[in-house]
C-alpha cells in the first residue's frame, strides 16, 4: 500500500506550493464534510483535485483511478473491477480554493459485473465569488453491481458559484445505483443538476437530492428514471428548503417502459419568507403492466409538526429549523 | 401526590368556529399532581379544548380565560406556555423525517441525562437500543409513533401533561403500559389531564370530567364520571336537539 505523498510526482515531493494547496484542499474538503484523515492515510482508494490539478489519486487491488490534467479542469475514469467489494469507499474529493475560476470535471465511472463499492464525492468552494463547476459524468454500473454514489457539496458563504452536474447513468440487469446529493451548508449559488437514469430489468435507480437555498440562490434540479427493463425499479426523491427569495425548481421524469416497472417521485419542498418553489413532474407509462406514482408536499411546514415541537418548548423559528434540518438530514 | 393548588383553570372558555361552538363555557380544573380524567364520546370536544389549553392555532378562546400555574396564558404562544410546564401528547402524533428518535425526546429538556432518556423509552416498553437513531418517519407504525409521542412528554417532566386518547391506536395489552405510563408521570410530580373515550381508562384517575357537546357536563370522582359516562352519554350522532345528555335511566 502506498501514501498520497508517495505517490506526488519526485518533482513535487518538496514543492511548498503543492503543499499549500494540498493542505487548503483538504481543509475545504473536511468543510464540505469529508474525512481529511482518511485521505492522508492513503489506505483507501481516493482522488484528489484541485482546479485542474490533479495533487493525488490513489488505487487499491480493483478499483483503478486514471486522471489527466485538462486546460479547465481535469478528466477522469475510474474503474471497479467484476466482482470486487470494497469495505471502504472510494474517495473523491473536487475543489477550488480561489474565488474566481472554472472547474470541468468529465468524469467515467464503471463498476464491473456484481461488484459492490461506494463513492464519497466531496466538491468544495469555500472561497467563491465568480466560480464555475462543471461535471459531466457517465456511469456504468454493471450486471448484479452496486453503487452507492454520495456528493456533498460546500460552496462557501458567499453564493458565488454555478454549479452544473450532469450525470448519464446506466444500470445493467439486477444492477443498483443509490445516489446522494446534498448542498445543504452554506450558500448554493446557482445550481443546476441534471441526472437522468437508464434502468434495465431488475435493477434500481434510487436518486435522492437534498439542497437548502437562500438569500438569492437558484436551484434547478433534473432527475429522470427511465425503467427499461422488466421488473426495473426506480425512485426519485428531491429534499429542498427554500427560504429568504431563493427560488427552487425540481424536474423530475420517471418512465415506466417495461412489464413489472415499478417508479416513483417523491417531491417535498418547504418554502419561507419570499421564496418561490417548484415542481414539475412527468410521468410516461410505455407498458400496461408498469406502475409509476409521483407525490409532492410544497409550501411551508407542517403545523402539527410544527405545533407539536413548540409544544416541547421550541420558538418558531428553532421548530421550523429542527423540521427542515431532519427533512435535509443535516 | 395531588394537593389542591389549581394548577389549570379553564374559565368559562368558547370557541365558535365556522359559525359553530365547539367549545360552550368550558370550566375545568386541574390540581398540582392530580390524574384527571376528561372522558367523552368522539366529536364531544375533548382534543378541542386540549388544543385551546396547548395554544394551537384556530383554538383561541372567543370568550373565557386558561390560568396556567397562576397566569393568563391565552395570549401566550404554544412554545411560552411549554416553558411554563405544559405540554400536549397528540392523539395522531406528527411524523418527522430525518428526525431521531432520540433527538426528539431531548428536545423538550435537553439537558437531559443518558439514563434519563433511556427510562422514556422502558417506560413506554420500547427497546432503546433499537429505537434511538431510527427517525420518526413513515418506517414506524401508528402504535410506534404513539409511544415515542408520550414518551417525549414523559421525558419533559412537565407540570401538566395532556394526553389525548393515548389509548387509542395501541393494541389492547398495552393498556396497562399506558396506565403505568401515566401512573409513573403523577408520581414523578406532574399532574395529567387524560383525554378518553375509554371509561377504564378512567379508574387510574383522581378526578373525572364528562365532555358533552362541547361543555363539561359533570366532575367528580372517577366512579361516579364512568357510571354516568356509560350510562348518559350517547353519540352525538344519534341524538338531537338538547339531549345530548340523556337524563339518568334513558339509556335504551
Amino acid at each position: 500500500m502506498t501514501t498520497l505523498d508517495q505517490l506526488r510526482p519526485a518533482a513535487q515531493r518538496d514543492d511548498p506550493v503543492w503543499a499549500r494547496e494540498y493542505e487548503a484542499l483538504l481543509r475545504a474538503y473536511a468543510q464540505a464534510g469529508g474525512p481529511p484523515d482518511v485521505l492522508r492515510s492513503g489506505r483507501v482508494a481516493a482522488l484528489i483535485v484541485s482546479a485542474n490539478r490533479v495533487l493525488g489519486a490513489v488505487t487499491v487491488p480493483g478499483v483503478t483511478i486514471e486522471a489527466e490534467p485538462l486546460p479547465d479542469g481535469v478528466q477522469a475514469r475510474i474503474v471497479v473491477a467484476p466482482g470486487v467489494r470494497m469495505d471502504h469507499p472510494v474517495h473523491l474529493c473536487f475543489g477550488m480554493i480561489p474565488a474566481t475560476g472554472v472547474q470541468r470535471i468529465i468524469a467515467d465511472y464503471q463498476v464491473g459485473e456484481g461488484a459492490q463499492v461506494a463513492f464519497l464525492a466531496h466538491c468544495s468552494f469555500p472561497n467563491a465569488r465568480d466560480l464555475r463547476h462543471i461535471m459531466d459524468a457517465k456511469v456504468q454500473v454493471g450486471a448484479g453491481a452496486v453503487l452507492r454514489y454520495t456528493e456533498a457539496h460546500y460552496h462557501g458563504p458567499h453564493g458565488g458559484v454555478v454549479v452544473e452536474a450532469r450525470a448519464s447513468i446506466r444500470v445493467g440487469a439486477g444492477g443498483q445505483y443509490l445516489s446522494s446529493f446534498s448542498l445543504v451548508h452554506g450558500r448554493v449559488g446557482r445550481l443546476i443538476t441534471d441526472y437522468d437514469a437508464d434502468v434495465g430489468a431488475a435493477g434500481v435507480a434510487d436518486l435522492t437530492s437534498l439542497v437548502y437555498g437562500s438569500a438569492d440562490d437558484d436551484i434547478e434540479v433534473h432527475e429522470a428514471v427511465r425503467l427499461n427493463g422488466d421488473g426495473a425499479r426506480g425512485l426519485a426523491r428531491t429534499r429542498i428548503a427554500v427560504r429568504d427569495r431563493a427560488h427552487s425548481r425540481v424536474f423530475t421524469t420517471a418512465e415506466g417502459n417495461a412489464p413489472g416497472a415499478r417508479g416513483h417521485m417523491d417531491c417535498a419542498e418547504i418554502v419561507r419568507g419570499a421564496a418561490v418553489a417548484e415542481n414539475v413532474p412527468t410521468v410516461i407509462v410505455r407498458s400496461d403492466e408498469a406502475h409509476v406514482t409521483h407525490e409532492a408536499a410544497i409550501g411551508t411546514v407542517n403545523r402539527k409538526e410544527l405545533e407539536t415541537l413548540m409544544a416541547r418548548g421550541l420558538d418558531e423559528d428553532t421548530a421550523v429549523d429542527t423540521i427542515i434540518r431532519g427533512m435535509l438530514c443535516i | 401526590m395531588p394537593n389542591n393548588t389549581v394548577l389549570l383553570d379553564v374559565q368559562g372558555v368558547t370557541i365558535v368556529r365556522a359559525g359553530r361552538t365547539i367549545l360552550r363555557e368550558v370550566i375545568l380544573q386541574v390540581t398540582a399532581g392530580e390524574i384527571h380524567a376528561l372522558l367523552g364520546v368522539n366529536g364531544s370536544g375533548k382534543s378541542s379544548l386540549a388544543y385551546a389549553i396547548m395554544g394551537c392555532d384556530g383554538y383561541r378562546p372567543d370568550a373565557g380565560k386558561i390560568v396556567f400555574a397562576g397566569r393568563d396564558i391565552v395570549d401566550l404562544p404554544i412554545h411560552e406556555r411549554a416553558r411554563l410546564g405544559l405540554t400536549l401528547a397528540w392523539q395522531e402524533p406528527a411524523r418527522f423525517e430525518g428526525l431521531p428518535i432520540g433527538d426528539y425526546l431531548v428536545l423538550g429538556r435537553p439537558a437531559m441525562k443518558r439514563d434519563e432518556l433511556w427510562e422514556a423509552l422502558h417506560a413506554v416498553a420500547l427497546a432503546p437500543g433499537a429505537y434511538l437513531l431510527r427517525p420518526i418517519d413513515r418506517t414506524l407504525s401508528g402504535g410506534e409513533r404513539k409511544r415515542i409521542e408520550l414518551a417525549a412528554v414523559y421525558a419533559m417532566h412537565p407540570r401538566l401533561a395532556i394526553l389525548d386518547e393515548p389509548d387509542s391506536g395501541i393494541d389492547v395489552l398495552s393498556l396497562v403500559d399506558v396506565q403505568r405510563l401515566v401512573r409513573r408521570m403523577a408520581e414523578a410530580g406532574s399532574a395529567v389531564l387524560l383525554i378518553t373515550h375509554r371509561d377504564e381508562m378512567a379508574a387510574i384517575a383522581d378526578r373525572a370530567s364528562i365532555m358533552c357537546a362541547g361543555q363539561i357536563v359533570l366532575t367528580g370522582t372517577p366512579a361516579e364520571a364512568r357510571i354516568a359516562f356509560a350510562e348518559r352519554c350517547r353519540p352525538h350522532a344519534a341524538i338531537t336537539g338538547p339531549q345530548w345528555w340523556a337524563p339518568t335511566g334513558a339509556r335504551g
